[in-house]
């Protein structure tokens, strides 16, 4: 058979290299294909040159098939990762279960007290850290200044929700494909229900009352989904409905929208002229909000954890503290420039003259600041986390709600349709995990 | 053929014929081309065809951050692998089906390519509890089983439709010549199989190529073939769709040259004899 | 012929095949039967007890149920039949005498060695998308509003989607046996002055009938699992949840076991329905 001599050859080859890697430790590190872990996996020559003992091999995957590949391998504890990339709605439960190894005994120099305090308070649970934060973001608005000019409007730093429908209105330009607003309608609950969910919180509305009774049926729901409705209903891209944070970004950076309320680390990239058309025209505003006293940010952060029975515990160590110091940001801003270094997850980098250039530094920082995790909502609730529930069951619960939003953006129900089966669904779902 | 026809009969055809044919292929030719273009370019509009910078930078990017050379040489052995261990199996299997026919033999080969509808997401749990287990987790050997088994009832149906249509007086023959079933096997039926062998191998190794579940639920960093390496390409922030066309045709060549080289074959081999 | 002796051998030599296969399915089939009568939750513990028939109940009276077995053989019923009437077609023009028809072939075929996944991308992003997608582009071109594919015209892209990936191979065995038809058959129902038509009904498609059984019987293995194609695209919203897509969701995303383990039961179960229907058909149709 023709196919014999190379895999002969190829497993030759296996073989060989097989008997080098044996002196050194692997760390197998799980990381989704986001901008700034691509350039930490391009930067990591600086850390395997300081510790040539430690080989380091990258399971880069999109969001959703990450996040599908370490949720099964740590619940069913398969032990394939020494280092995982999770969010601020993994750790507190994961870490809860003693699956993360805490991280309170990194070097000193690291400088834990140096972390955001919002951001620390999501990552440690019964005072134990159990991952350490890559990047942090919160939400904000983004939007074009030269087409609010050229409306004759001004986006203030705090606006309502009434200033962004006016500024949608006013920016929408449907004949030349420019749309008022791009907001996330792709279903899944790290998708639109991070929005809807951190959009509700502004207009008084809440997961779950302090029974944990879903709350979908109440009027507070209905006036955020009426309200993200007319937005894109008339202001909004065509196929909003499968938008996610990529597919808006994109429009974005081609200048295909006036506006645009999302990750706050979207501003490095739609201000980098190389990637975006529109890099030196926009603005930034804090996310709005009702007059409630909440506004409609969410608060994440990608973090870097190490699940409990690694055989590399030290070593994977070792790694997140070089990735999440400051020297790294250091070392990014020498070859990248201050604008890319990954946000979000210290207050000295906040305080660095340098970084203060930064055209979206400040209203970053103040958005993160602005997000509480521990009273997310007007009236109380019985959970933690802003545009999540901190509870095993809301990934599954949310996608299902998130898919029911968005077939009613689709236009393949009504608003009052898909409340109703979203809190059909919520309850079923609960009830069946005994709350 | 004896059927005449004439020209203009002949060129109404082979424009309709082409016409359908370049609009079928043209999906993998977009992706090809946007592969040499730029991000810009990629999504512009008016689309450009064929007037546009050709370069390889997106390629260069690629190999620069995946080890491609990793994810080929995996695909290329679990794939390889696991077609050359459902044959062994496969073989005897087929030979005995083909040449000593039982009472039960059509019901046990129903049986066999009825266990392909076994939903593969419903038995993940299961299979991963036994994969850690057994220590196979992100190991080529466990992979290459697990596409074995797979396949394992294509391939012997494959077979024993090959093996049906070798007459059976060479056996015989060889029988009375006192040859032992060994020798049989390897001197009388192997040579005659071997067409029948090739394609079976030759479509099995496409269908495992291909296969994007298990291969990416069942591996992390040492055995990961080109499926995940793809998953590392789709919806990344910002502008992907050159990026993404580079990748999916580094994905796809190698078996999209193996399969257009040895055509013929897959036709026979996709057909499981049945069809002549 | 065969003698005893050659019977056992024969046995014998089935025999790692028949008991791998057989571990194949009784092992992990076993093992999500237990799992099924369990609240199994790994995100809380894992094992929390027997639960009865409760996973099952629940499973089947979910809302997502019936609309997921209606997607699952919408799918796969629409994809049957387009790439057959199709792939008939154009077996029939592809059998036609014209130029270059080699090349015409290695064009048709080419999709087949694509995978899903790489195939549900390139639709979704560089054809599908309303605003930079090329059907987008072309809709534009001619003066109408953009479709929204994946969401408004959802079932129909997947359908899209998975037929252009099986056509070639429907297209390439009809035509297979479309070739091997009879010329003089042909030829004589021509100089009957037996129309196109009549000639196609009564000569033509019973000769294909087994290539059809053929690629039904194939297809509907493939098709009853497609899962890249959902996941890439749609994530099964729109209608496009299918039986394995929710049994997906229940197992890897809401992460419980035994609520995923009795749909994963009862997805064979339907699978076995068919597969017995089919296997009837086929078993008469491999024989003759």
């Amino acid at each position: 058979m023709r196919l014999k001599a190379p895999l002969t050859m190829a497993s030759m080859v296996a073989l060989a290299t097989a008997g080098f890697a044996q002196a050194e430790t692997t760390l197998t590190i799980a990381t989704v294909n986001n901008g700034d872990m691509i350039r930490m996996q391009g930067l990591a020559e600086d850390f395997t040159s300081k510790n040539p003992d430690i080989k380091l091999e990258w399971v880069t995957l999109e969001e959703n098939v990450l996040r599908q590949r370490v949720t099964q391998d740590i619940a069913a504890k398969g032990g394939q990762f020494d280092v995982m990339t999770i969010g601020t709605y993994e750790v507190p439960i994961w870490g809860a279960q003693n699956w993360l190894v805490s991280l309170n005994d990194l070097p000193a120099e690291w400088d834990a007290d140096d972390i955001l305090p919002a951001i620390r308070g999501g990552l440690t649970i019964d005072g134990e850290l159990y991952a350490a934060p890559f990047y942090g973001e919160s939400s904000m608005v983004m939007y074009r200044r030269d087409l609010m000019e050229a409306a004759g409007l001004e986006m203030p730093d705090e606006p309502t929700w009434a200033d962004i429908e006016k500024a949608a209105a006013a920016m929408n330009d449907k004949e030349n494909e420019v749309y008022g607003i791009c907001l996330r309608g792709k279903a899944g609950w790290g998708e639109n229900m991070a929005f809807l969910t951190a959009m509700a919180n502004s207009f008084g509305g809440r997961w779950f009352d302090e029974d944990w009774k879903a709350q979908f049926d109440s009027p507070e729901w209905k006036t955020t989904l009426d309200t993200y409705m007319n937005l894109m209903n008339n202001y909004g891209p065509p196929g909003a409905s499968t938008n996610g944070f990529n597919e808006n970004l994109s429009l974005f950076q081609q200048g295909k929208c006036g506006m645009w309320i999302d990750a706050t680390v979207a501003a490095s990239f739609v201000t980098n002229p190389e990637d975006s058309t529109v890099a030196d025209k926009v603005g930034f505003a804090l996310a709005a909000d009702n007059g409630l006293g909440k506004r409609g940010n969410w608060l994440w952060a990608w973090s870097l954890g190490i699940p409990a029975g690694s055989d590399a515990t030290e070593e994977a160590k070792k790694f997140i503290a070089w990735a999440t110091s400051k020297e790294y940001t250091a070392l990014v801003a020498a070859s990248e420039g201050w604008a890319n270094v990954p946000p979000g997850t210290r207050t000295s980098l906040y305080e660095n003259p340098e970084y203060q250039k930064v055209p979206f530094a400040e209203m970053t920082l103040r958005s993160i600041n602005s997000a509480d995790p521990n009273e997310p909502t007007v009236d109380p609730v019985p959970y933690t986390g802003v545009q999540f529930v901190a509870i095993p069951e809301f990934a599954g619960i949310a996608t299902q709600v998130g898919q029911e939003f968005s077939a009613a953006l689709a236009g393949q129900q009504s608003v009052d349709e898909a409340l109703a089966k979203a809190q059909a669904l919520t309850t079923d779902e609960m009830e069946a995990a005994g709350y | 053929m004896a059927r005449t026809v004439t020209t203009n009969r002949k060129i109404i055809n082979t424009a309709a014929a082409w016409t359908i044919g370049l609009l079928i292929f043209f999906p993998i030719l977009w992706t090809i081309l946007t592969s040499f273009k730029s991000e810009a370019t990629a999504i512009a509009d008016p689309p450009v065809f064929l007037f546009f910078d050709w370069s390889l930078e997106n390629y260069r990017v690629v190999l620069e951050r995946s080890d491609y050379g990793r994810f080929l040489l995996n695909s290329v052995i679990i794939a390889g692998g696991s077609i050359i261990l459902g044959i062994i199996v496969a073989v005897p299997a087929a030979w005995s089906m083909a040449f000593v026919p039982g009472k039960y033999t059509k019901d046990i080969l129903l049986w066999m390519l009825s266990t392909k509808m076994l939903p593969a997401v419903g038995v993940l749990y299961p299979i991963y509890l036994i994969f850690i287990k057994m220590g196979l987790l992100d190991s080529r050997i466990g992979l290459t089983v697990i596409l074995m088994l797979i396949n394992l009832p294509i391939i012997v149906w494959m077979l024993y439709t090959y093996f049906r249509e070798i007459p059976g007086e060479i056996l015989e023959a060889a029988r009375m010549d006192g040859a032992t079933l060994r020798e049989e096997i390897v001197y009388v039926l192997t040579p005659m199989a071997v067409p029948g062998i090739a394609s079976t191998l030759l479509l099995n190794f496409i269908l495992a190529w291909n296969e994007a579940f298990w291969t990416l639920n069942l591996t992390a960093a040492k055995a990961a073939p080109l499926t995940a390496f793809i998953a590392s390409y789709s919806s990344p922030e910002g502008l992907f769709y050159a990026k993404l066309s580079a990748a999916s045709t580094m994905a796809i060549a190698p078996i999209l040259i193996l399969g257009w080289f040895s055509q013929k074959q897959l036709v026979r081999g996709l057909t499981f004899g049945a069809v002549k | 012929m065969a003698t005893h002796q050659s019977r056992s051998a024969a046995r014998l030599m089935m025999a790692p095949a028949v008991v791998l296969l057989l571990g194949w399915m009784l092992v992990p089939l076993s093992m999500t039967l237990y799992f099924s009568f369990k609240k199994y939750l790994p995100l809380r513990g894992g094992d929390l007890g027997w639960v009865g028939l409760e996973n099952y109940t629940r499973f089947v009276t979910s809302s997502a149920f019936w609309p997921s077995v209606q997607a699952t053989l919408v799918i796969v019923g629409a994809v049957l039949v387009i790439t057959i009437v199709l792939g008939i077609l154009l077996a029939m023009l592809l059998d036609q005498p014209m130029w270059g028809q080699g090349i015409v072939r290695i064009l048709v075929i080419a999709p087949f060695f694509v995978m899903p996944t790489v195939s549900a991308l390139v639709w979704k992003n560089m054809f599908m998308d309303p605003v930079n997608g090329l059907f987008a582009h072309l809709w534009q071109f001619f003066g109408l509003a953009p479709i929204e594919w994946l969401s408004q015209a959802s079932m129909t892209s997947i359908i899209m989607i998975v037929s252009w990936q099986w056509l070639p191979f429907a297209t390439l065995i009809l035509l297979t046996a479309i070739q091997s038809l009879d010329g003089e058959q042909m030829e004589a129902a021509e100089m009957d002055g037996a129309p196109a038509l009549s000639k196609f009904f009564h000569l033509v498609l019973p000769h294909m009938a087994r290539a059809i059984t053929i690629v039904v019987l194939i297809q509907m293995i493939f098709l009853l699992s497609i899962f890249a194609e959902i996941f890439v695209t749609t994530q099964g919203s729109f209608g496009t949840r299918t039986l394995t897509y929710l049994i997906y969701q229940r197992v890897l995303e809401s992460q419980n076991v035994g609520l995923g383990s009795a749909g994963g039961i009862f997805a064979v179960i339907l699978a076995n329905i068919i597969a017995i229907f089919l296997m009837r058909i086929v078993g008469k149709n491999l024989d003759a």
